[in-house]
């Protein structure tokens, strides 16, 4: 039986999450240190995943009809991702679900799997207890046993905890299936474009609309810990900068500006906003403290200077402006000051984002007639392109920094606008598996959340 | 949707019309107008016999002679008719960033509201918005579209 190593609270939703010490229960991956295959382990990294994605069975997980409903949902995402390769249910010498007892081993290893998933779920209605063990087929050893004990209604977010385990147990970092993506809603004729916030999970699972479209609404961004999304909103024919609170869906303008107030990105410690405050002929960018924090303004060139977004340690802020003559990316001190120009590329270069992990900004660059989403050094240098067609905006980055979201715009094949359309697009940063993400309606502006703590 | 098609091209239409010769513009629609014309001092009236927008060059905000001549004709209207207070609302066409393209929408708004106040018009009686690149009232994906949607659009309010 297994023991109960620890129990804490890991969601925003009351879920509880048990270790289970298996037969074979291991603290450290195998294998990780040489990275070798001597032993056939599916422990590998990124990059080797990348190449060679971890053959993976997934059968259904046993005790109730929820087992099969996860066991879908950490198929589609660890297939999404592109760097596991679930295996086909025909192809399982064992048929049905699995359990809670150790495998045959020697049933999935003639599959090709190098990695098994197994487990079952018990109870249902407010306290439903799902149990998952993830192996290494090879070497027969357990890498991974919980429980999580929580409500029937959160089941898929207890498949997107599962899946995540599974990445970070089998490519040793985090993964981000436990996410959410915030973006705009677009319906209507495009020159009376009805624009909703909307929020989806990162599968496209879950959608609600946050706005009724009585007013425009643009560019959602996450507080990167709290439930709470800056986004600018038309309201009152104001265009402003507002928050919105997930929880109580209450709307609060942000700051006190005459001018428009636009572009908004929160601080990695979540105390502040910078954004956009139209100004003169151009635009300045202005830091807002949330917590009765005050106003600083950090450009004053007369320039449009706008979509500014801070480095993960929050020392500096990447932003485009035109004092040059045309549009560039400039970084500049958190405080404001030294602006350094870094984008010397083929065209005008926009809306730049800064990985979580520090190493990438992603931009916009737009050159004669396409646009394109690249991701290049902080220093510059490096500048690759991703994704490139009549127009691609607005890159964000998933919490582990290794695929992007945009948005793209099919153009309109005649004076009506008919064909017209704009959908959300994810890419793994080294530019392999570009996907269309699904939603109900056309699509923009979307931002990633950070993975729940 | 289809009839506010029709209406935003004729509207563009008229206006290219009185681009080039106010007078012709004024006479050619005078035999209907007689009748049934709009009100003076009204949205319509802007819109059919003072013309209500100015266009721009790929991401410039400068006024060019064109510009010049149907503000030049707004502030005269504004200044007959002192109770009429307006909205400028900067556009941008598609070929833009969201966001740089809100600033630049602006940035065109005021540039004809600084015309027309340098003409002697109350900046009281104008404000400004930008609609970036999200009100586009030519719906094509082509350079003519794109020329259109380069505006700054006065209104009654």
């Amino acid at each position: 039986m297994p023991a109960h190593e620890s129990d804490r609270l890991i969601g925003r939703r009351g879920l509880i999450a048990t270790g289970l010490a298996g037969s074979a229960f291991l603290l450290a991956p195998p294998a990780r240190a040489q990275g070798t295959t001597a032993t056939g382990s599916a422990v590998i990294d990124v990059s080797r995943a990348r190449a060679a994605p971890i053959p993976i069975a997934i059968p259904d997980l046993g005790g109730s009809p929820l087992g099969a409903q996860i066991a879908q949902v950490i198929t589609a995402d660890l297939a999404n991702c592109g760097l596991f390769r679930p295996l086909p249910a025909s192809s399982f010498i064992q048929a049905g679900p699995s359990g809670s007892g150790m495998p045959n081993f020697q049933n999935w290893r003639v599959t090709g799997a190098q990695a098994l998933v197994t487990g079952s779920v018990e109870g249902g209605g407010s306290s439903v207890r799902v149990e998952f063990r993830l192996w290494d087929v090879l070497p027969q050893q357990q890498i991974q046993g919980t429980a999580y004990t929580t409500s029937a209604a959160n089941w898929r977010r207890i498949a997107h905890i599962i899946a995540d385990v599974i990445y970070q147990r089998l490519l040793g970092e985090k993964g981000y299936f436990d996410t959410r993506i915030v973006y705009v809603a677009n319906t209507g004729p495009r020159s009376r474009r009805i624009k909703r916030l909307a929020i989806m999970d990162q599968d496209s699972a879950n959608n609600r609309y946050l706005t009724d479209g009585t007013w425009m609404v643009l560019t959602p961004r996450f507080h990167p810990t709290r439930d709470e999304i800056a986004f600018m909103s038309y309201a009152n024919n104001r265009p402003r900068v507002y928050m919105f609170n997930l929880a109580s869906g209450r709307q609060q303008v942000l700051g006190d500006f005459n001018g428009m107030t636009f572009a908004p990105r929160f601080s990695p410690d979540g105390n502040s906003v910078i954004m956009s405050v139209a100004h003169g002929g151009g635009s300045d960018i202005v830091e807002v403290g949330l917590n009765g924090g005050g106003m600083r303004r950090l450009t004053n060139s007369g320039a449009i200077d706008t979509s500014p977004c801070f480095s993960p340690d929050g020392s500096q802020i990447v932003f485009n402006s035109d004092r040059g003559g045309d549009q560039q990316l400039y970084i500049m001190g958190a405080g404001g000051g030294g602006a350094k120009r870094i984008s010397f590329g083929n065209g005008r270069y926009a809306t730049p984002v800064w990985s979580p992990r520090g190493d990438l900004i992603a931009f916009t660059r737009l050159s004669g007639s396409t646009f394109a989403i690249g991701v290049m050094a902080p220093d510059g240098t490096g500048e690759r392109i991703l994704s490139e067609s009549f127009a691609v905006e607005g890159p964000t980055f998933c919490p582990n920094g290794r695929v992007i979201m945009f948005w793209r715009e099919t153009p309109a094949s005649s004076r009506s606008g008919a064909g017209y359309s704009t959908r959300l697009v994810s890419i793994d940063i080294t530019g392999f598996n570009e996907r269309q993400v699904p939603t109900a309606t056309d699509a923009s502006d979307p931002a990633w959340s950070p993975l729940a703590e | 949707m289809n009839a506010k098609l029709i209406a935003a091209f004729a509207a563009i239409a008229l206006l290219a019309a009185c681009s080039h010769s106010n007078e012709g513009a004024a006479t050619g629609s005078g035999a209907t107008a007689a009748t049934a014309g709009p009100a003076p001092g009204s949205e319509e009236d802007l819109v059919k016999n003072v013309g209500d927008r100015v266009f721009f060059a790929f991401n410039s905000s400068s006024i060019d002679g064109d510009a010049r001549s149907t503000l030049d004709r707004q502030s005269d209207w504004l200044q007959r008719y002192q109770q009429v207070g307006v909205q400028v609302a900067g556009n941008c066409d598609e070929r833009g960033t969201e966001e740089y393209n809100l600033a630049l929408g602006q940035r065109r708004a005021n540039a004809a509201r600084d015309y027309l106040v340098a003409k002697g018009v109350s900046g009281a009686r104008i404000t400004t918005i930008s609609y970036g690149k999200d009100r586009p009232v030519a719906l094509g994906s082509d350079e003519q579209a794109w020329a259109q949607n380069r505006n700054a659009i006065t209104s009654v309010k």
